[in-house]
């Protein structure tokens, strides 16, 4: 497999999926899907009260070979770990743990770490540790959010790659200006993404999208 | 492992017999095709091209000074496009559809930009335009309706005689890509009424980088590359004489192996249909099929991991998956026969040659059964 993109631990994986399935009655369950290319994947928990480690863990996926892939390394990551320790996995140590993945596919990783996280808010929802909390529209919230948001060009999200040149918020719309072409092959997709990201947050009214020329 | 080659809409392997033809014009005989006045090595050169040449004019009822080498579909389709459009006054609107190679979508989005207008003919269900509504957008300004003979991705057929004569009437130019049936069918460009035609080489079992454009006489049309006098002055560039030989060998020996490839086709979309489960076929079936095209949609399941599990079991196939594809999204194919995302996602086409076997299509069979399955299993929907 020398010539694939994907590295032989994400083959592996992909072949091999660990802890796949549905677990009955789970402490915590959150389904991700991501508008950018259609993947999506159910995550199960279940958590021992007294010490809060999840003691089982399984997901399903309906996507690409790295979504399956990233789905089974992050919840044999997350088995056994503590609520608060199994927080802190993110799509870094999801993908160096795999070997790394091919830029473009980076999105499709973010999806099961994104799952992982919900699900445990659903359990510590369910079980007061933790109150649903309205995210207010203001610059950090919006900055947080579209930190998730890749840039399948290079990979990195477009906070980080400073693909987002400015924003404002003005009586609840938020304008984006993106340093990219119109023309760019991904520019429908990042449109759609960014405005999936922001949409739950309380007081926006729309989100409008200015590309460079 | 086993090799099982079913993308054969992609590209081909190349004959035997075209490799041997090949072979001396690399080593032996590999002069420049150059003048009528040139040494001898060099008129071998230009009476190879001038036999592949006559060999492909006379498969589709053309006169040899019709024909011009080029590098492939996407470089024919371009010079028929840009290479009318600025030699006919008054015409700045052309018709098309959506359902068009990249090579016909992205030249036209090119002349869009540069003021034209452009008419997308919506397809039904199965991939068929709707030739009355073809027939409506026609305008005084229209320079022609470009189209391809066969859908790559689903192998709807359309009707090219219906077409060309509408555009006969309208007297406007029809260019037609015929990449996907060149040597499949039948083609008369006299009876059709074809302007302009695209062929390929390395579709029919020829090498890569050897196409044709048929440019019927009287034809206003210009070069879209300047420099030298080849190629009746429409394509300048030294011609790739060891491809051309092969393009014109591998027309020369196709025939009826059309028939038999059906054959197959029909087996493979029965056997999936009769054993897997919640499928869809894209495109339509029977005689308006291309002879070689089976394009499944396999509900619950995304069409990138199908194809890397059939690729480790040594088959190889394409997907319309947004997950696939260098732009991450979906076939706009899929999207003008109103397949939603899901179907698109989970599309495979499987497109055979002269050489699939049937051991080699219940292999395939066997294989996608367990996979589909497998990855239905991992999958959180249709349960």
């Amino acid at each position: 497999m020398s010539v694939s993109p994907y590295s032989y631990k994400v083959i592996k994986h992909f072949q091999n999926p660990k802890n796949v399935g549905r677990i009955k009655n789970p402490d915590g369950k959150a389904s991700e899907g991501s508008p950018l290319c259609g993947d999506m994947v159910s995550l199960y928990i279940k958590v021992d009260p007294v010490s809060n480690i999840i003691t089982d863990i399984k997901f399903e996926s309906y996507g690409c070979a790295s979504n399956i892939a990233t789905g089974s390394i992050i919840t044999e990551l997350a088995k056994g770990k503590t609520l608060s320790e199994a927080k802190k996995i993110d799509w870094k140590m999801a993908s160096d743990e795999l070997g790394g993945l091919p830029p473009m596919k980076v999105h499709c990783s973010v999806l099961a770490v994104e799952a992982l996280r919900s699900a445990i808010s659903n359990y510590e929802e369910k079980h007061g540790l933790a109150k649903p909390e309205d995210i207010e529209l203001n610059e950090d919230n919006v900055k947080k959010k579209l930190s998730h948001v890749i840039n399948p060009n290079i990979g990195k999200d477009i906070i980080f790659s400073k693909t987002i040149k400015s924003f404002s918020i003005k009586e609840g719309i938020v304008e984006i200006e993106l340093d990219m072409d119109k023309k760019n092959q991904f520019s429908n997709n990042i449109s759609d993404e960014i405005k999936e990201s922001l949409s739950t947050l309380k007081g926006l009214k729309r989100t409008e999208i200015k590309f460079s020329d | 492992m086993r090799l099982v080659y079913l993308d054969n809409a992609a590209s081909t392997r190349v004959d035997e017999r075209v490799t041997e033809e090949m072979i001396p014009y690399f080593n032996d005989k590999y002069a420049v095709a150059t003048s009528v006045f040139s040494y001898r090595m060099g008129l071998e050169s230009k009476k190879a091209i001038d036999s592949a040449r006559k060999i492909i004019a006379e498969k589709i009822n053309a006169s040899s000074d019709e024909i011009i080498f080029t590098s492939g579909e996407t470089e024919s389709n371009n010079i028929a496009i840009l290479g009318t459009s600025g030699k006919n006054k008054g015409k700045s609107h052309i018709i098309t559809t959506k359902t068009e190679h990249l090579s016909v979508l992205k030249t036209i989005e090119k002349l869009k930009e540069g003021g034209f207008l452009v008419s997308y003919v919506p397809v039904d269900k199965e991939g068929f335009i709707d030739c009355n509504a073809l027939k409506k957008s026609i305008k005084k300004e229209t320079l022609m309706v470009a189209i391809c003979h066969a859908n790559e991705e689903i192998g709807t057929i359309q009707n090219i005689e219906k077409i060309g004569k509408i555009c006969r009437e309208k007297k406007i130019l029809f260019h037609v890509d015929a990449t996907q049936t060149f040597t499949k069918m039948p083609i008369d460009v006299e009876k059709l009424n074809i302007t302009t035609l695209t062929l390929s080489g390395h579709t029919i079992h020829g090498p890569k980088g050897a196409g044709a454009l048929f440019i019927k006489k009287g034809t206003k049309i210009d070069k879209i590359m300047h420099g030298g006098f080849n190629e009746y002055d429409l394509r300048p560039g030294t011609e790739n004489v060891p491809a051309i030989v092969g393009f014109g060998e591998a027309v020369r020996i196709s025939g009826k192996d059309c028939k038999k490839v059906s054959v197959l086709r029909d087996y493979l979309i029965e056997r999936i249909t009769n054993e897997i489960p919640d499928i869809k076929i894209n495109g339509p079936l029977g005689k308006d099929r291309l002879c070689n095209n089976v394009n499944i949609s396999f509900h619950h399941v995304e069409g990138e991991s199908i194809l890397l599990r059939l690729d480790m079991k040594g088959i190889c196939v394409s997907t319309g998956s947004a997950c696939f594809s260098r732009s991450l999204e979906m076939s706009p194919t899929m999207k003008a026969i109103g397949n939603n995302h899901e179907l698109s996602h989970g599309s495979i086409r499987f497109t055979l040659s002269k050489y699939t076997t049937k051991e080699e299509i219940d292999y395939t069979v066997e294989s996608l059964k367990k996979i589909i399955k497998e990855l239905r299993k991992i999958s959180p929907l249709g349960k």
